[in-house]
């Protein structure tokens, strides 16, 4: 059997959840990968253990990731393939499913584990229940859950690279702008400390204080959806069932209640510290260590005790 | 231009989900159902465009059990002009909610559909990617903001590094993200004018769809249970442990 990945990238890096996505795929069989656009990253898909080849859509159109050209792209290399994977990212979570439905296929999302090739496991409701479904497809498209498979190595393979003949673009999109937010710090989703503010933070200034601590813990900054709404941090901070799902060694959440939505972003991390005024805040639940108190208190003593 | 907005009835979201015993999925029945939040959004988002002289009329639809018919009321209640209840089994797949949508295409021949991003019960995230593929239309999804002009949408979309903005020709598929506005409350007299307002019930039968199921769930489980863990009391005492019991700084 034979699996495409979608190998999504963002400025020139294979992103770390693709790699993931090549250790499930891995999995299943030989690991074909489709790299849209930037022809280093074609170059570093090569170099990835157990791809076996790297199939790069050099053509203009393919750029951005656009759904609409990549899908039609994917489907119109579908034929020799069993499995289409892609990360649950943006970008996999914006186009396998366009391409699914080109395919008539079920994809199923967010799988966390495979038990075979025809049965998946994929938590429903927010994380709450675990869902073992087995597709009737004959082709099988999946995104998957980066923080569930470990990423696949970067270095120490060396696959052949073939150009692929672009198929017909629907024409119907045109990418206009991007705006990234230009961080020095880890990516959320694979940093190895993650330190996240809620509501409690109470503005965009006082968000602040977590930086000094981050900094000192080389990690991600995260936040919880009301702290995002209330515009302290940008979206794309957003750690939950709807943002982005983490599970680092050690996440460190200040100021948030610990809301189901909340929690099913972050409740797989392996060490979870919660500070919170409130004694009963439910985060204190999943919490291995708790601090009652006024996080504008603690958040600068516990940067300075690291010292 | 005519806008229809798919919505779904779902457990709703400050219930905490509980798996049947027999594990064959989980419990709904006698549990508080409401409209997915993400479709409270999408049809906030149609009715301002409406509002704003952009959109002529606002059509929502559920695909679903009858008890959907609350679901639609409350859209028409928000400022939805009429619905269609389209009966099937509870929760049909994406791939055949994207089929039915198709068809109630071919009728009401909308300029855009806005759907919510993702479904709070199965989160699947898939069923605006799916309906825009099959209708060969542009899709803007996870957005944040929609601006409709010169015959084209402009979307602009919550990515994994920021927000990215793309231009659709219309007719296209947009898929409400949480930032795209906050949705109304209903107010009492426009709940009562709701009950007035027209659903036409359909069968999925009747729109010559296939709803068959193309995944069984095998079984659906509890996830382990994270043990709550110590208070300590002093910052002193966490670092301590972080350092010396969890080995993780
Ligand atoms: C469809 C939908 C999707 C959602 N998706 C997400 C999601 O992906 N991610 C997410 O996070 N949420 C999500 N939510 C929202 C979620 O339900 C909660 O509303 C949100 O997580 C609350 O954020 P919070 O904990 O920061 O705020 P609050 O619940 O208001 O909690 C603030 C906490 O800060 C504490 N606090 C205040 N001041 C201090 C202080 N000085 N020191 C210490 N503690 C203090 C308070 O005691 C309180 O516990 C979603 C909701 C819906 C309906
Ligand atoms: C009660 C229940 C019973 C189930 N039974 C089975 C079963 O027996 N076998 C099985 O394999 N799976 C079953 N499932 C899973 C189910 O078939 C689907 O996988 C899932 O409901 C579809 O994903 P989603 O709604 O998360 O779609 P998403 O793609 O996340 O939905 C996105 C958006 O699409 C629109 N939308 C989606 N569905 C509808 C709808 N019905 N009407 C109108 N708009 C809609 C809304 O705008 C929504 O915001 C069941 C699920 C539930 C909740």
């Amino acid at each position: 059997m034979t699996a495409l990945v979608l190998l999504d990238h963002e400025e020139g890096r294979i992103r770390k959840s693709a790699l993931s996505a090549v250790t499930a795929a891995s999995q299943l069989g030989d690991v074909h990968v489709l790299v849209a656009g930037d022809a280093a990253v074609a170059q570093a898909a090569a170099a990835i253990p157990g791809v076996t080849k790297v199939l790069h859509a050099a053509d203009a159109q393919y750029a951005h990731e656009l759904a609409e050209p990549l899908a039609a792209l994917i489907v119109s290399l579908a034929g020799g393939y069993d499995q289409i994977i892609a990360a649950a990212s943006a970008v996999g979570k914006n186009v396998l499913p366009r391409a699914a439905a080109l395919l008539d296929v079920q994809p199923i999302p967010e799988v966390v584990s495979i038990v075979d090739a025809e049965t998946f496991v994929r938590p429903i409701y927010a994380g709450n229940a675990l869902a073992t479904v087995r597709s009737f497809d004959a082709k099988k498209v999946l995104t998957v859950r980066g923080s569930a498979f470990d990423a696949a190595p970067a270095e120490g393979g060396s696959a052949p690279i073939e150009t692929v003949a672009p198929a017909t673009n629907p024409n119907v999109s045109e990418f206009v702008a991007v705006y990234l937010s230009d961080s020095e710090r880890p990516e959320l989703e694979s940093a190895r400390v993650v330190v996240s503010g809620g509501r409690g933070l109470q503005s965009e200034e006082k968000f602040h204080v977590l930086e000094p601590l981050a900094d000192k813990l080389g990690a991600a900054i995260g936040a919880s959806r009301a702290a995002v709404d209330s515009g302290f941090v940008p979206n794309e901070f957003q750690v939950g069932q709807t943002g982005k799902i983490v599970a680092p060694e050690l996440y460190l959440a200040f100021g948030i209640s610990g809301a189901i939505q909340h929690l099913a972003g972050m409740k797989d991390s392996r060490v979870i510290v919660a500070v919170n005024k409130d004694p009963e805040a439910p985060i204190f639940q999943v919490a291995d260590y708790g601090i009652v108190g006024d996080l504008f208190e603690i958040v600068p003593a516990l940067t300075e005790a690291l010292n | 231009m005519k806008i229809v907005v798919p919505v779904k009835r779902v457990v709703d979201y400050n219930i905490k989900p509980r798996v049947k015993a027999d594990g064959s999925g989980v419990e709904t029945t006698g549990v508080k159902m409401s409209m997915n939040p993400f479709d409270e959004i999408a049809v906030e988002e149609a009715v301002r465009l409406k509002e704003k002289g952009v959109a002529s009329e606002v059509v929502v639809v559920s695909i679903g059990v009858q008890q959907a018919q609350d679901t639609l009321r409350t859209a028409m209640a928000m400022g939805a002009d009429r619905a269609i209840l389209v009966l099937s089994e509870e929760s049909p797949e994406p791939l055949a909610v994207a089929k039915v949508l198709k068809a109630i295409n071919e009728k009401e021949q909308p300029g855009l559909f806005i759907l919510g991003k993702q479904a709070i019960d199965d989160d699947m995230n898939a069923t605006g990617q799916m309906l825009a593929g099959l209708l060969g239309w542009g899709q803007g999804t996870f957005a944040g903001k929609v601006e409709v002009a010169d015959g084209r949408v402009k979307v602009s979309r919550e990515i994994d590094g920021g927000t990215e903005d793309v231009s659709l020709a219309l007719p296209a598929v947009v898929t409400a993200d949480l930032r795209l506005n906050e949705p109304r409350y209903a107010s009492l007299p426009n709940i009562m004018k709701a009950r007035k307002k027209p659903t036409e019930t359909l069968k999925a039968e009747d729109l010559g769809v296939d709803m068959t199921r193309r995944l069984t769930v095998v079984s659906v489980a509890e996830p382990e249970q994270r043990q709550a863990g110590v208070k300590v009391g002093s910052v002193g005492e966490l670092v301590e442990k972080l350092r010396n019991e969890a080995k993780v700084i």
